[in-house]
C-alpha cells in the first residue's frame, strides 16, 4: 500500500529544453543582432577552415584509377601506385596527371594549392599578383599549351596572388586562420581550466592558501612574458605545442582574479550554507553551487582572452619567434607584407583576415556579455 | 470632504518582452487633509507600485499608465513634466522607504544629506540650514543631535537611520508623507518607537499620510482609513474600525484571520533531550594593530545553557544583534564555539567536518530567506535530493525520486512541479521546499532561523501550522529563532529571551508570556502584541 503511494502514477518527463534562465539568455543573445550574425559568420568560417584540406590542397579529393577509388586527401599513396618511384605522390606533376586521366578521373578541391605548395607556373616573379590583375594570356604563359592548357583553370590560378616563395596566399590565409583560431581556443580552454581551478580553491578556502597564492600570482604575473618567450623560443625547438605550453604558463593568471572574487562572494550565500548544513562535500559544493556563479563572469571574459591569445601568437610570428618556418601563419603573412611593400596583396590579406577574425570574436563576446547581464532589458 | 490627494481610476502596466501586464488595475482612493490612509495587502498586490506612481518614480518605460488621474490639490500629477514634478517631490509630497540603510547615501554625513534638501527646495544658507537640521533631528527624537550631525549612516542603528530619513522627509513641511513599509526592516521594539514618532509628528504638523504595510497590527494602531489591496485592485475601503469589526470582502476576512494561531503542545519535562548546550560561548576576537593582536572580544553568545527535547520547541527571541542566530549556528556546528554541545549522548563540539557528516542528516537547518537559500540554478527535485545523495548514496534513481515526491507531499506541495526551478514558486512555496529539503532526511533536530519573517502574514500562519504538524508526526525537536513573538507564542513550549549574547529569561513559554520578569521582556511583548513603546533604557533604539 505504502509503496503504491510513493510510486507516482505517471512520472513527469524531465524538461529537456533550456532552463528558463538560459532561455532568457539565449533570447538576449539573439537580440544583439550584430553578435548573432557575427556568431554565424564566425562559425561558418571556422567550420569551413576545419575542412581546409578539402578546399585548398595540392592533391585531389577523390581519384578513380584503374577501377579503384582512392582518397588522396586522407591517405598518402606512394607514387608506385601510379607508376612512379617517389614515396609520396605529387599529383600536380603533369606525368601523374596524364596517367590518372588515362586510367580514370580525379576530383580536385576548388583551390589546387596547399599552404606549402609552390606554384611552378608563376606568370611573374614571386611574389606575384592575384590572377585577375593579369590578362588570360599572361596568366597562362608558363603552361605548355598557353590559354588552352587543361591545367590553366581556376583552381591553379592564385586568387590572392602568391607570397615571396611562390605559395598561394589564399591557401596560406585559410590554413593560417585555422591554426590561429585553434591555438586561441586550446590556449583559452586550458588556461580557463587551470585559472578557474586556482581561483576557485583560493576563493572558497581563503585564509593562508589565498594569501600565499595571491602573492605568488603577483610575482608570477610581473614576469615580462614576451621577453621570456623570446628566450625560451631560442632554447626550445619552436612548435605549436611548445608555444602553447609556454604561453599557458602565464595566461591562466587572468582568470584567477574574477573567479576568486566570485567564490569569495558566493561562499557565504545562504544556499551554500544550506548545502554545507546537509553535509555536502566541499568539492561538490564548489562544482554544483559556486561554479555556475563564476561561470557567468568567466564566459564574459572568455572572448577577450581568446582574442588576446590569437594576437600574441600573431605578433610572435610577425617577429619570427613563433611557429616553425613554413607553417601557415597570419603573423608571417604580415611580416612578408612589411618586407614586400610592392606586393600590397600580402599585407592587405593578412590585415583583413586578422581584423575580421578579431572583430567577429569581439562582437560575439559583446553579445555574450549582454546575454549574461541580468540588468539588461530588451524590448 | 475636500481631498488633498485623489487617485482616480489609476492603472499601472509593465511591458516586458512585448507582453503587457497590469500591476495596478483602475484603483481610486482619496486622502483628506490630516488623515492617515493605510494601503494594506500582501507582497505583489501592487501597493508599492501605487505609491511610487504618485510621484512618478517608476521606470518609464517599461511602466506606463493606461488610465487614471492623480489629483494633488486639484492638479493632475500624471500630466506634469519632470521639472514640475521635481517641485512637488520632496517638497509637497515626500516619501520614506523600507530599507533605511540603502536609502541614505553612505558617503555623506547625515547633516549634509538633510541640509541638502533644505538648500535645494528652500534656498537656505549654510547657517540657517544647519540650525534647521538641528531642530529637525531634535524633533525626530535623536538624542544629542549636535554630536550626531556629523555621523555617517553606518554609525547609526537601524532605528536612528529611519529617524534621519523621517527628518529628511519632514524638512520641507510636506502636505503628504508616503511611508512605504517604513518599519518592516526594524525590530519590533524599534518599530513601536518609529510608529509613535510618526503619529506624533503627523498631529503636530497636520499633514496627511499614506501608509503602506502588510501588517494589520500596525494598521489598526495608526490608520484612520484602510484600503485593502489584492491582485492590483482595491477590494475594500472604509474606516479602520469598520474594516476590522465588520469586514465585507472575502479577502479582508482572510487577511484578518491570518494571524498565527494555535498553541504548542504543552511542555513535557520527561521527553528525551535531543540537543543540549552547556555554558556555550561564541566570542569573535577584535584584532588591532600591525600584529593583529587580539584586544577584545565581541561576545555574540556568552555562556548560554539550553536543552531542547524531542517533540518540543525552544523559541529564541530578542532584538537583532542579541545573538539568536549565532546561538543556533553554534548548536548546529556551523560555526565554532566553546562549551559543551551534547547531541543525543555525544559531545559533538569538537567533532571534525568528517565526523559531523553522518550526524548532519539528523541535524537540519531551515534558513530565513527562502529566496536566498535555494540555488537558483537547480530544479526543486535536485535541491531536495541533494542531501539524499550525500547520506543515502545507495538509493536508486527511482527510490530517490519516490522520497522526493513523499517529502513534497508532506509539505503540501504538488510533486508534479518538482522539475521546476525555485523562481517559479512564491515565497511561501519556496519556504515549503526548504522545509522539504530538511525533512527528506528524517532529522531529529531542526534549527529554524526566522523561517517566517520573510513571508506574508497569511503564509506565515500556514507555515507555522505545517511546522507544528510535522513536529507531532515525526517527534521533532525545534530550535525556533524569531523576533516575532506572535509566531513564537504559537509554536514554542520553552522560550529563551536573549540580549547581548546573554540569557535574560529562560523557561516555559506560558510562564514567560503570562508573567514576564524583566523590563526587557515586557518591552518586547508590549511592542510585539500592542505596538507600544517602553520607557527609555529597557530596549535599544
Amino acid at each position: 500500500m505504502a509503496s503504491e503511494v510513493l510510486r507516482a502514477p505517471a512520472i513527469p518527463v524531465r524538461r529537456p529544453r533550456l532552463s528558463p534562465l538560459n532561455a532568457r539568455r539565449w533570447q538576449n543573445f539573439k537580440a544583439n543582432r550584430r553578435g548573432w550574425w557575427a556568431l554565424w559568420i564566425f562559425l561558418f568560417l571556422f567550420i569551413a577552415s576545419l575542412f581546409a584540406e578539402f578546399i585548398a590542397n595540392d592533391r585531389p579529393i577523390l581519384v578513380s584509377y584503374k577501377g579503384e577509388i582512392l582518397f588522396p586527401v586522407l591517405v598518402d599513396y606512394p607514387e608506385e601506385k601510379f607508376g612512379g618511384f617517389y614515396a609520396v605522390t605529387d599529383y600536380r606533376d603533369p606525368v601523374i596527371q596524364d596517367e590518372i586521366n588515362a586510367n580514370g578521373w580525379a576530383i580536385w578541391p576548388p583551390v589546387r594549392y596547399s599552404y606549402r605548395t609552390v606554384n611552378n607556373e608563376l606568370p611573374d616573379t614571386a611574389p606575384s599578383k592575384p590572377y585577375w590583375l593579369f590578362t588570360p594570356e599572361e596568366r597562362c604563359a608558363r603552361y605548355p599549351q598557353g590559354v588552352n592548357d587543361p591545367n590553366c583553370t581556376f583552381g591553379n590560378l592564385n586568387i590572392l596572388g602568391t607570397d615571396d616563395q611562390a605559395r598561394d596566399v589564399f591557401a596560406r590565409a585559410l590554413y593560417g586562420f585555422r591554426i590561429s583560431v585553434l591555438f586561441g581556443l586550446i590556449l583559452t580552454a586550458a588556461s580557463a581550466v587551470i585559472g578557474v581551478t586556482a581561483g576557485a580553491l583560493q576563493g572558497y578556502f581563503g585564509g593562508w592558501l589565498d594569501l600565499i597564492a595571491q602573492r605568488f600570482i603577483e610575482i608570477w604575473s610581473s614576469v615580462p612574458t614576451l621577453y621570456l618567450l623570446l628566450i625560451m623560443a631560442s632554447i626550445l625547438p619552436p612548435g605549436f605545442w611548445i608555444l602553447l605550453c609556454i604561453m599557458l604558463l602565464f595566461s591562466w593568471v587572468s582568470f584567477v582574479g574574477i573567479v576568486r572574487a566570485e567564490f569569495l562572494r558566493a561562499r557565504n550565500f545562504e544556499y551554500v550554507n544550506a548545502a554545507r548544513a546537509l553535509g555536502v562535500r566541499d568539492r561538490t559544493i564548489m562544482f554544483r553551487h559556486l561554479l555556475p556563479n563564476a561561470m557567468v563572469t568567466t564566459l564574459t571574459f572568455l572572448p577577450f582572452i581568446l582574442n588576446g591569445s590569437i594576437t600574441t601568437l600573431t605578433s610572435l610570428d610577425f617577429l619570427g619567434f613563433g611557429l616553425p618556418p613554413g607553417s601557415p601563419s597570419l603573423g608571417e603573412l604580415l611580416a612578408q607584407g612589411k618586407n614586400n611593400l610592392q606586393a600590397p596583396w600580402l599585407g592587405l590579406t593578412g590585415f583583413i583576415v586578422i581584423s575580421l577574425m578579431l572583430s567577429l570574436l569581439i562582437f560575439v563576446g559583446e553579445a555574450t556579455r549582454d546575454a549574461f547581464d541580468p540588468r539588461k532589458a530588451f524590448k | 470632504m475636500n481631498a488633498l490627494l485623489s487617485v482616480r481610476d489609476l492603472s499601472v502596466a509593465f511591458t516586458q518582452s512585448g507582453q503587457e501586464s497590469l500591476a495596478v488595475d483602475r484603483i481610486s482612493f482619496d486622502i483628506a487633509q490630516g488623515e492617515t490612509v493605510a494601503l494594506v495587502g500582501e507582497s505583489g498586490s501592487g501597493k508599492s507600485v501605487t505609491a511610487l506612481s504618485i510621484l512618478k518614480l517608476l521606470p518609464y518605460p517599461p511602466a506606463s499608465h493606461p488610465s487614471g488621474q492623480i489629483l494633488f490639490n486639484g492638479e493632475d500629477l500624471l500630466d506634469k513634466d519632470e521639472t514640475d514634478l521635481r517641485r512637488v517631490r520632496g517638497n509637497d509630497i515626500t516619501m520614506i522607504f523600507q530599507e533605511p540603510m540603502t536609502s541614505l547615501n553612505p558617503l555623506h554625513p547625515i547633516e549634509k544629506q538633510i541640509s541638502e534638501v533644505l538648500k535645494l527646495h528652500q534656498g537656505m544658507g549654510d547657517k540657517a540650514a544647519r540650525q534647521r537640521t538641528l531642530a529637525l533631528l531634535e524633533e525626530v527624537g535623536i538624542r544629542e543631535p549636535e554630536k550626531r550631525m556629523n555621523a555617517y549612516p553606518h554609525q547609526l542603528s537601524g532605528g536612528q537611520r529611519q529617524r534621519v530619513m523621517i527628518a529628511m522627509a519632514l524638512a520641507n513641511k510636506p502636505k503628504l508623507l508616503i511611508a512605504d513599509e517604513p518599519t518592516t526592516a526594524l525590530d519590533v521594539t524599534v518599530q513601536a518607537q518609529i510608529l509613535k514618532l510618526l503619529a506624533e509628528l503627523k498631529t503636530a504638523q497636520g499633514m496627511s499620510m499614506l501608509f503602506i504595510t502588510h501588517d494589520l497590527g500596525i494598521v489598526r494602531k495608526i490608520a484612520d482609513r484602510v484600503c485593502v489591496m489584492t491582485g492590483g485592485k482595491i477590494v475594500e475601503t472604509g474606516p479602520t474600525k469598520q474594516i476590522f469589526d465588520n469586514p465585507q470582502h472575502e479577502y479582508t476576512k482572510h487577511l484578518l484571520a491570518a494571524e498565527p494561531k494555535g498553541n504548542p503542545p504543552s511542555a513535557d519535562l520527561s521527553a528525551e533531550p535531543v540537543m543540549r548546550g552547556e555554558n556555550l560561548k561564541v566570542w569573535f576576537p577584535i584584532k588591532q594593530g600591525f600584529l593583529r593582536k587580539t584586544v577584545d572580544y565581541v561576545k555574540a553568545v556568552d555562556g548560554i545553557d539550553v536543552t531542547i527535547r524531542a517533540g518540543q520547541t525552544l523559541g529564541v527571541v530578542g532584538e537583532s544583534g542579541s545573538g539568536k542566530t549565532t546561538l543556533g549556528l553554534a548548536l548546529s556546528r556551523m560555526i565554532s564555539s566553546e562549551g559543551v554541545i551534547r547531541f543525543g549522548t555525544k559531545d559533538i563540539n569538537q567533532y571534525s567536518f568528517k565526523q559531523m557528516r553522518p550526524l548532519r542528516r539528523e541535524l537540519q537547518i531551515v534558513f530565513q530567506d527562502p529566496y536566498g537559500s535555494l540555488s537558483p540554478r537547480m530544479s526543486v527535485t535536485d535541491i531536495i535530493a541533494e542531501g539524499l545523495q550525500v547520506h543515502e548514496p545507495k538509493l536508486s534513481v527511482d527510490e530517490r525520486d519516490a522520497r522526493v515526491v513523499a517529502a513534497l507531499k508532506e509539505v503540501n506541495l504538488d510533486p508534479e512541479n518538482r522539475f521546476r526551478y525555485p523562481h517559479e514558486f512564491s515565497g511561501g512555496q519556496r519556504q515549503r521546499i526548504a522545509i522539504a529539503r530538511a525533512m527528506v532526511l528524517n532529522p531529529r533536530f531542526v534549527m529554524l532561523d526566522e523561517p517566517t519573517s520573510a513571508l506574508d502574514m497569511s503564509v506565515q500562519a500556514q507555515v507555522v501550522d505545517l511546522l507544528r504538524s510535522l513536529q507531532q508526526k515525526h517527534n521533532l525537536a525545534y530550535l525556533f529563532i524569531s523576533h516575532d513573538l506572535k509566531v513564537v507564542k504559537a509554536l514554542a513550549n520553552d522560550v529563551l529571551v536573549m540580549r547581548n549574547g546573554k540569557a535574560v529569561e529562560y523557561g516555559p513559554s506560558e510562564e514567560i508570556f503570562a508573567r514576564p520578569k524583566s523590563d526587557y521582556t515586557k518591552a518586547l511583548m508590549a511592542a510585539a502584541f500592542r505596538i507600544e513603546t517602553a520607557e527609555q533604557g529597557a530596549v535599544s533604539e
